[in-house]
């Protein structure tokens, strides 16, 4: 069942609805309800596949749905249709408009609407895709504040890597950050690159999506056995790679791997000349988690994050 | 004065980006003052440049007092405004939501961190702002509510109006935030408007600057004393907002006294012209700030009133 959870009438022609998708066992079951939102930002759109995917595997064994799953695949419609990664027509992140207010501009109201729809869950899932320049391998982003309740949860999401990270006050204008003060558990997945789908790690959140209603005993059906993440909860572990200068940017190695310390993780070139302009070497040896994907760099781009100490064997 | 160049950012393909600032006498660093800093900003880098030429003036007729310092950076994003772009081109970050910055960090982090280092250590500072939506302002004086804030001295510019402004989460990473927290008195000075060069708006706040300076010792100028400034908070304005999404047609413009009831706007349909609705005062006020697009959303804070009330 679709439903409209908010609604703006643009000035031609053309109404502005954010919808869901409801999935509910026919008794209402256990009575608890996750929530699957993905599309904040308009230009990531691995979250795609995965709505796709959960609804899916749904419908394709109701028998085993014992709750609500409510799949929110576009809170930002015009960005995603117009490839942009804010909201169209106010050049503004959607993902610093939360908690919203009802009274105030047409953002506002559409995450306070938003705000007010989620309230209620047991657990959601805010998906995120990097954006387009760094590909980023699946894993949880956990402010600080909510690592208690969180990182449990986050365990059972069959991602590569758990990442907690200082709290700052910017991040107070966050869908998580509102839901998490709300008692709403709600993790955040950032995972593949922007404006692409990555087939596997769709396939691999969904898992960790089942267990996760299996946990809420929202599902009873079998589920896969999830893998143990990495678990980062000191801020500097986590090391910075950024372009020590405007070119362009060949990585050489891909994100998952492990690299030792001064190993070449990319170079960046001049077409011009035909010459390397710098070598990227990883400062430390340890798991490159993100690598960028993009090209062309200007001094400062990030090029890469490694988790220290961190090794394969 | 003396032209100086405070960041530079070299580019493949195009000219290094740079960013350069006019310093006008020598010793302590009494005053800076900015302008654009998205690309849009036509009018605060043109009243920038304005004042570079004034403070020229002074200079040649000896106004400025010895000892005192001051710079002004006509232009902190001439990349995104030469591309017609209001953010930064190659990741459309916002410069102003990234102070204090970080050296060592992403572009726009460096580029704030590069400036944040010159500019804090001036004793004042002055931004000559935009706001988030396209419309025209009753040129005022902006501080934002840090515990650090300096009403007094912003009365000395002699602008009618002192707007306090309570941060909110994403405000915490803008230069006039981050500017009071690093000790600078800092102020975010309105125009009328950013798009367009309003001449005369220009002009007004180029004199309200002259007479800050004046005030606080930095020129030898006939403008001096305070004015009875009206301090409010922005909270304080009453917004008027269409509960429909059209064709906007204005009625009234910025600074005119209008009475509770009266006619402000009009909401047409967009396609059958017909009217939708009429926005009216809903208290006797003047007119704050004013919507300026042809077409607006319902909600928006289109007109803002300031209450006689207050």
């Amino acid at each position: 069942m679709i439903k409209t959870v908010a609604s703006v009438k643009l000035p031609v022609n053309e109404t502005l609805e954010i919808r869901k998708s409801r999935f509910s066992s026919e008794n209402g079951g256990n009575g608890k309800r996750i929530s699957i939102v993905t599309g904040i930002h308009g230009d990531e759109l691995e979250g795609q596949y995965v709505c796709y995917e959960v609804a899916r595997r749904i419908q394709e064994n109701p028998e085993y749905l014992h709750g609500t799953v409510d799949i929110y695949p576009a809170m930002n419609p015009l960005g995603i249709d117009s490839i942009t990664r804010g909201i169209p027509g106010f050049d503004l992140d959607m993902n610093r408009t939360f908690p919203g207010n009802a009274e105030g501009a047409m953002t506002e109201y559409l995450a306070k609407k938003i705000v007010e729809d989620l309230v209620g869950s047991d657990l959601c899932l805010d998906i995120h895709a990097s954006n387009i320049y760094l590909t980023e391998m699946p894993q949880i982003r956990i402010n600080e504040l909510h690592k208690e309740t969180l990182v449990p949860l986050a365990k059972i999401a069959n991602v590569d890597f758990i990442w907690v990270h200082g709290a700052s006050t910017v991040l107070e204008s966050t869908l998580a950050y509102s839901l998490n003060s709300r008692n709403v558990p709600t993790l955040v997945v950032e995972m593949g690159v922007g404006m692409r789908l990555t087939t596997e790690y769709g396939i691999q959140l969904t898992d960790g999506i089942f267990c996760l209603m299996k946990h809420l005993g929202i599902w009873s059906g079998e589920v896969k056995e999830v893998k143990k993440p990495l678990l980062s909860e000191d801020p500097d572990e986590v090391s910075y790679l950024n372009s020590p200068l405007s070119g362009i940017f060949l990585k050489e190695k891909l994100h998952g791997s492990y690299v030792q310390k001064g190993e070449e993780i990319g170079f960046i070139f001049n077409p011009f000349t035909g010459k390397k302009m710098a070598e990227i070497l990883a400062p430390e040896t340890g798991l490159l988690f993100t690598i960028r994907e993009y090209p062309v760099v200007d001094e400062g781009s990030l090029l890469a994050r490694i988790l220290k100490n961190h090794s394969d064997n | 004065m003396e032209k100086v160049t405070l960041y530079t950012i070299p580019s493949l393909y195009r000219d290094d980006f740079r960013i350069e600032g006019y310093v006008f006498g020598k010793g302590e660093k009494s005053l800076c003052i900015l302008g654009n800093m998205r690309g849009n900003e036509y009018q605060q880098v043109y009243t920038c440049s304005q004042m570079v030429q004034v403070l020229k003036k002074l200079e040649e007729e000896k106004r400025l007092i010895q000892g005192k310092e001051i710079l002004v950076v006509p232009s902190l994003n001439p990349c995104s405004m030469n591309i017609g772009k209001r953010f930064w081109p190659t990741d459309n970050t916002d410069i102003n939501r990234m102070f204090p910055g970080y050296l060592l960090g992403e572009t726009t982090q460096r580029i704030a961190a590069g400036i944040f280092d010159t500019v804090s250590q001036y004793k004042n500072g002055i931004q000559l702002a935009s706001f988030y939506m396209p419309g025209k302002f009753s040129p005022h004086v902006r501080i934002m509510k840090t515990g650090f804030e300096n009403v007094e001295k912003a009365r000395t510019f002699g602008l009618p109006y002192i707007v306090l402004r309570m941060p909110k989460p994403y405000d915490t990473t803008t230069l006039n935030y981050n500017w009071q927290i690093w000790e600078t008195d800092a102020y975010s000075l309105y125009t009328t408007t950013t798009e367009q060069i309003d001449e005369e708006s220009s002009r007004n706040m180029i004199s309200s600057i002259l007479r800050f300076m004046s005030n606080n010792g930095m020129i030898v100028y006939p403008l001096e004393g305070k004015r009875d400034s009206k301090v409010f908070r922005d909270e304080e304005l009453i917004s008027v907002r269409p509960r429909t999404s059209g064709t906007f047609r204005n009625k009234i413009t910025v600074g005119q006294i209008v009475k509770k009831g009266e006619i402000l706007a009009w909401i047409l349909d967009t396609c059958e012209g017909n009217i939708l609705e009429e926005l009216k005062a809903p208290v006797d006020g003047k007119i704050f700030f004013q919507f300026s697009d042809p077409l607006v959303y319902a909600n928006t804070a289109a007109i803002k009133i300031l209450p006689d009330s207050i």
